[in-house]
């Protein structure tokens, strides 16, 4: 299992690899910051599309191993998702900032900081993709063995349902910056999409005790004391 | 009854029971991990962005420095040939860049209609007959916040429009650019009206800085720029350049542009680069120069205000956008 979250960890930094390489090596387009953007923030959300899988999966496979991952996988959806949000102060708002008193000065902090809040208030799609990442803060801060037992498992399971929200504003996010052509996102939304509702079992199809039968007749047992 | 034990395997030679279900672990994991790794593989659709045009023939006799941009540095071949958007080829910045192999730029021709006396089709040779090759180096801004600087080669429009005799009628100019599933694959997606339409106010069209494009740094017009004959109006957003164009309608109404069609509360008929009036999304005040970190200032009519401010006397441009 050991060698098995290793063979994982570095799979999932692959991406940021390969875009460290793509930008060292020239291989992205001529607008390499943009690229950086977009590409953090659709890593972001297919991590949180996996994480979302391994609930699904393992009812499915009966392979429940898969739970040992998710940890690990819902952390890297969140480095994805804090690396988007790092490009974006950078490469959005601090690159557009005026600099009255050189780029070291506690103006540029100042400003910075300013820039940010204005623009999130500002423009939808920045508002919803910051509250996205939000919902992953506290989660992320809970996700130590110590916290689980702080909160204890039932408190710590409702508390990290908060992932859901997370799926479907990230899903929005995406959906409000497109220009005219909504299949992408539209199709992490059919993703997010199913993997909720597969969570989802309707009362009729979870078990309860069967009503107690005796030979022949049926006993009015919890059945009829219902009504 | 004696049993004998069988001695034949030795027991270290017996596999340890955590290793072979650490092994049928392994294998599912890789299987996922492969399934993951091409399901990443078709989404990001192509690990390396596509390079810029191959060079194409030079062009002749052009009269250079006509328009320049003083101190700002001229964007690269590279660049400004694999950073477009031609959503006929796809909606990815390099998509154009892919996509045009089967684009055929010859021949052509141009159909004239509406308002004017010269209503028919032009070839290409007829459209280009007479003119003088002119460099302008143009700022570009797109509405998306990038910008570069473009040495295109091309005519004032106003000779075109004075050789296809517009009526009095005529008060507005449109601009429409080919539209050939069988070359242009971005078009199975309806994300737009197809073909697309632009269009001009007479007196923005009649304007010296509003050209037809055919060239680009002494070059034939790659395809992915809107071979062989585009708009270039610099005082506008990208979107209002036409690109390979095949036809042109003289109208006493005002048009309805592609994008405007689109999401007008976004895009309007003028769309005149004005960094107060945001829109769109993305905020218009500044803008980053491709290949720069940081960004400039975004300034009103994109600089050319000198040229163009007063075609829009007494018009309210917060409302007119």
């Amino acid at each position: 299992m050991r060698s098995l979250k290793v063979v994982a960890f570095t799979a999932a930094l692959g991406p940021l690899a390969w875009l460290v390489w793509a930008a060292w090596t020239g291989n992205l387009s001529a607008n390499p910051l943009s690229d950086i953007t977009n590409e953090t923030g659709v890593w972001t959300l297919r991590f949180l599309c996996i994480t979302l899988a391994v609930t699904p999966l393992r009812r499915l496979t009966g392979w429940h191993a898969l739970i040992r991952f998710r940890r690990m996988v819902g952390l890297f959806a969140f480095f994805y998702g804090t690396l988007h949000l790092m490009t974006y102060v950078v490469v959005d708002r601090f690159a557009g900032l005026d600099f009255p008193d050189g780029i070291v000065a506690w103006s540029t902090a100042k400003n910075l900081a300013a820039s940010v809040v204005d623009d999130i208030g500002k423009r939808p799609f920045i508002t919803i993709g910051f509250i996205a990442w939000s919902t992953m803060l506290p989660l992320a801060l809970t996700s130590t063995a110590g916290m689980i037992r702080r909160l204890g498992g039932k408190r710590w399971n409702r508390l990290h349902r908060l992932v859901y929200a997370t799926g479907v504003l990230g899903v929005i996010h995406y959906w409000w910056l497109v220009k005219a052509d909504v299949s992408r996102p539209l199709a992490y939304g059919v993703v997010v999409g199913v993997l909720l509702a597969a969570r989802y079992r309707p009362p009729f199809l979870v078990r309860r005790p069967s009503p107690v039968r005796v030979v022949g007749t049926e006993v009015a047992g919890r059945e009829g004391g219902r009504r | 009854m004696l049993i004998k034990r069988s001695s034949d395997i030795r027991s270290s030679e017996i596999t340890d029971k955590k290793l072979y279900v650490n092994r049928r672990e392994f294998i599912r994991a890789g299987g996922l991990a492969v399934a993951g790794a091409a399901a990443a593989a078709v989404g990001s659709q192509a690990l390396v962005e596509a390079k810029g045009a191959a060079h194409g023939k030079k062009l002749e006799n052009i009269k250079k420095g006509v328009v320049t941009v003083a101190g700002e540095k001229i964007n690269a071949w590279e660049d400004i040939t694999s950073y477009n958007n031609y959503y006929e080829f796809g909606q990815d910045k390099d998509d154009p860049a892919r996509n045009v192999g089967r684009f055929k730029t010859e021949p052509w021709t141009v159909a004239v209609e509406g308002e004017c006396a010269r209503k028919g089709v032009m070839n290409l040779e007829d459209v280009l007959k007479g003119e003088t090759l002119e460099e302008r180096v143009y700022r570009h801004r797109c509405v998306e916040a990038w910008s570069m600087v473009i040495p295109w080669i091309g005519f004032p429009l106003a000779n075109f429009v004075k050789k296809c005799e517009p009526t009095a009628k005529a008060r507005f100019i449109e601009f429409e650019t080919k539209a050939d599933r069988s070359q242009m694959p971005g078009l199975s997606s309806p994300i737009l009206d197809w073909p697309y339409k632009e269009g001009l106010r007479m007196d923005e069209a009649m304007h010296p800085l509003t050209i037809l494009v055919v060239g680009l740094y002494d070059e034939v017009l790659p395809a992915q720029n809107g071979a062989p004959l585009r708009l270039a109006v610099p005082w506008k957003y990208g979107f209002k350049h036409a690109k390979s164009i095949v036809k042109v309608r003289f109208l006493e109404k005002q048009p309805i542009n592609t994008w405007q069609q689109q999401n007008s509360a976004w895009y309007g008929f003028y769309s005149n680069v004005n960094p107060t009036v945001n829109p769109v999304r993305w905020s218009q005040a500044t803008e980053r120069r491709i290949g720069e970190f940081f960004m400039r200032k975004t300034l009103m009519f994109n600089g050319y205000g000198d040229q163009v401010a007063s075609l829009y006397n007494g018009m309210d441009l917060k409302k007119n956008y």
